[in-house]
């Protein structure tokens, strides 16, 4: 009885401020300042229309999409492909190279991302519209560790008789990797997927030096600018539709994935 | 820097003696050579050109007197260093990571502990050991503050913490019907103390911030706390059970140490979150609250940098903080260690 009691608590804990979020997300400013709980006499679709347009989180929403739907495919690919070599190959150096991968984890980026940001800038990676590419590059280079890391148990894992008859067909290097083994870690790679997914959508540090156009700016960026910009006079509605906007899409994603996580957040755990 | 990162592919492809296909050819053939160039050779380019180059440069950086705009700097030795030795601001900022790395992961670990014990084995007595009826949806409703992104949790947190429209503090004054109809327009009304600004407040911020994090983590350690127990044999459990150990016994005695790595592993990466922390607290309190109440050391530094033009010296933080990192994880991985050996 008590173990029921103590998650609804937390369960509430968890739920009630989403709740309190989303239907005051349907309130004017006054409204929600003078009546903190109470509902929206009317439903304020305008705080909906205000957030998507004028504080741009439309805009702010693709930018969004495009780093890290890019970062994410190159991610997964190049961590695959380094976990793969240095999982079934051996070869003088492969510890080296990843204990020197893994120790990554470790780095704190807020160290790095100062030189990071002139790197990138020699290359001409953060003018304009290429901007987006730098910020790209740097989710990419900064989720690899943790992508290696768990890959690398992931593949290390898989049976030897596949690749072997692979191998025995005729299979080549690449078409063992592409057709064989890439299919057999998919659990792996979709719970990693998941991962740097929310990490890369998490991200604020890199974008916040990194990302300095305006235009390109990504989600968390916006909001935070959002907020600070206003000041006193907060557009309160808007503000709450903002983060509705955010926070939705991200919700429903993780509730049609979920499944892929309850057995893998680590790659022994899927055993 | 790049063609180094191709050469390790080059070099590393000379002699490879694969473990799954048992070829013992001294000399690759070119397409394995391509292989191992694009393969290994692609990662590792942009991981050092991105990651390990500009963590090199700057411990670089910190012994020079780099403002980050000119392109000129001096080597000026460890007197950043000295600086910061004498920096009161990085003293408080340390001290007050050094409070979150103590208080963030013990809270943090000790409820998503509790909470996965209680939906895998805290179910009925009589039975099968299982957890209790709808574990499926506290598992999954506990995930989403982790789903949604730090900035947005900070900003909602300023919501909830906001000395107006807040919902603590409207809840805190639900508790107090009789005050509900004094308060005035904005909360602000001397006559009414309820109306806290808890981020402003020095004695609340950190702990305010604090909340904040732990109700972001919660969640995710606890369905890896979840997954750890499932992979406990129901033997193991029932065992115990017949033995006569209650839920209690069972959760500290059996299913703590055999989620011992799982521990250790949440231990060390709630540390290094709490020696970082940078996102909720510039979010909820960007100039580190009132006297420095909230300001950790990864905000100091980005102020010294990008505020204050001082790089080198902001480099300098940013080095004693990886030291003090890497010690943290050495430590709790060491202690993790020794304790399984004992075992």
């Amino acid at each position: 009885m008590l173990h029921h009691i103590v998650l609804t608590l937390w369960a509430l804990l968890v739920i009630l401020p989403l709740l309190w979020t989303v239907y005051t997300s349907f309130k004017t400013s006054r409204e929600i300042l003078t009546d903190p709980f109470g509902l929206p006499e009317h439903m304020q679709w305008s705080n909906y229309s205000r957030a998507w347009q004028e504080a741009k989180i439309g805009e702010y929403f693709l930018n969004t999409v495009i780093v890290v739907g890019a970062g994410l495919v190159i991610v997964m690919l190049l961590g695959a492909m380094c976990a793969y070599v240095l999982a079934r190959f051996r070869f003088p150096g492969n510890r080296i190279i990843y204990f020197g991968m893994v120790a990554g984890l470790t780095f704190p980026i807020f160290l790095a991302v100062v030189p990071l940001f002139f790197v990138l800038k020699n290359m001409g990676l953060l003018d304009g519209r290429m901007g987006l590419v730098g910020v790209i590059m740097a989710y990419v280079a900064f989720a690899l560790p943790f992508t290696v890391f768990f890959l690398h148990s992931f593949f290390a894992g898989l049976p030897d008789e596949i690749s072997e008859a692979a191998a025995i067909d005729g299979a080549g290097d690449f078409r063992t990797f592409f057709q064989v083994m890439l299919p057999m870690a998919k659990p792996g790679l979709a719970s990693v997927a998941i991962f740097n997914f929310l990490g890369m959508w998490n991200q604020y540090l890199l974008p916040l030096v990194l990302n300095t156009e305006r235009s390109n700016y990504v989600l968390a960026q916006g909001l935070v600018n959002l907020q600070a910009q206003q000041g006193y006079q907060v557009d309160w509605g808007g503000m709450f539709a903002s983060v509705v906007i955010t926070v939705i899409p991200v919700l429903i994603i993780y509730v049609i994935f979920q499944r892929q996580l309850q057995g893998g957040v680590g790659p022994s755990a899927d055993k | 820097m790049t063609v180094s990162g191709v050469d390790v592919g080059v070099h590393e492809a000379a002699a490879p003696t694969p473990v799954v296909v048992r070829r013992r050819r001294r000399v690759p053939t070119p397409q394995r050579m391509l292989f191992f160039l694009i393969f290994l050779g692609l990662p590792l380019v942009v991981y050092l050109m991105f990651v390990v180059s500009p963590f090199l440069q700057s411990f670089y950086y910190s012994l020079t007197d780099w403002t980050g705009l000119s392109p000129s700097m001096e080597f000026i030795g460890i007197e950043n260093y000295l600086r910061i030795f004498d920096d009161a601001v990085f003293w408080k900022s340390l001290r007050n990571n050094l409070v979150l790395l103590i208080t963030l992961p013990t809270i943090t670990i000790i409820l998503a502990f509790a909470l996965a014990v209680m939906v895998t084995i805290g179910g009925s007595t009589h039975g099968g050991v299982r957890g209790v009826r709808g574990a499926g949806f506290y598992r999954v409703v506990s995930f989403f503050p982790y789903a949604i992104p730090a900035v947005i949790t900070g900003i909602l947190f300023n919501f909830i913490y906001h000395p107006g429209g807040g919902l603590l503090n409207g809840f805190l004054n639900l508790l107090r019907a009789p005050l509900n109809g004094v308060r005035g327009l904005f909360g602000a009304d001397p006559l009414n103390d309820i109306g806290t600004a808890w981020l402003g407040d020095q004695r609340f911020a950190l702990a305010a911030v604090g909340f904040a994090i732990i109700w972001t983590f919660v969640g995710f350690y606890m369905v890896l706390f979840v997954a750890g127990i499932k992979s406990i044999p129901q033997e193991v459990l029932e065992a115990a059970r017949i033995d006569g150990a209650g839920r209690f016994r069972s959760a500290v005695q059996i299913a703590a140490p055999m989620v011992r790595d799982n521990i250790s592993t949440a231990l060390v990466y709630m540390g290094i979150f709490a020696l970082d922390a940078f996102t909720f607290v510039s979010v909820m309190t960007p100039n580190g609250g009132t006297d420095n109440s909230t300001k950790v050391v990864s905000l100091h530094l980005y102020q010294t940098a990008f505020r204050d033009g001082r790089f080198g010296e902001a480099s300098a933080m940013g080095v004693i903080m990886a030291v003090v990192t890497m010690l943290v994880a050495v430590l709790v991985i060491g202690l993790g260690r020794s304790r399984k050996d004992k075992r």
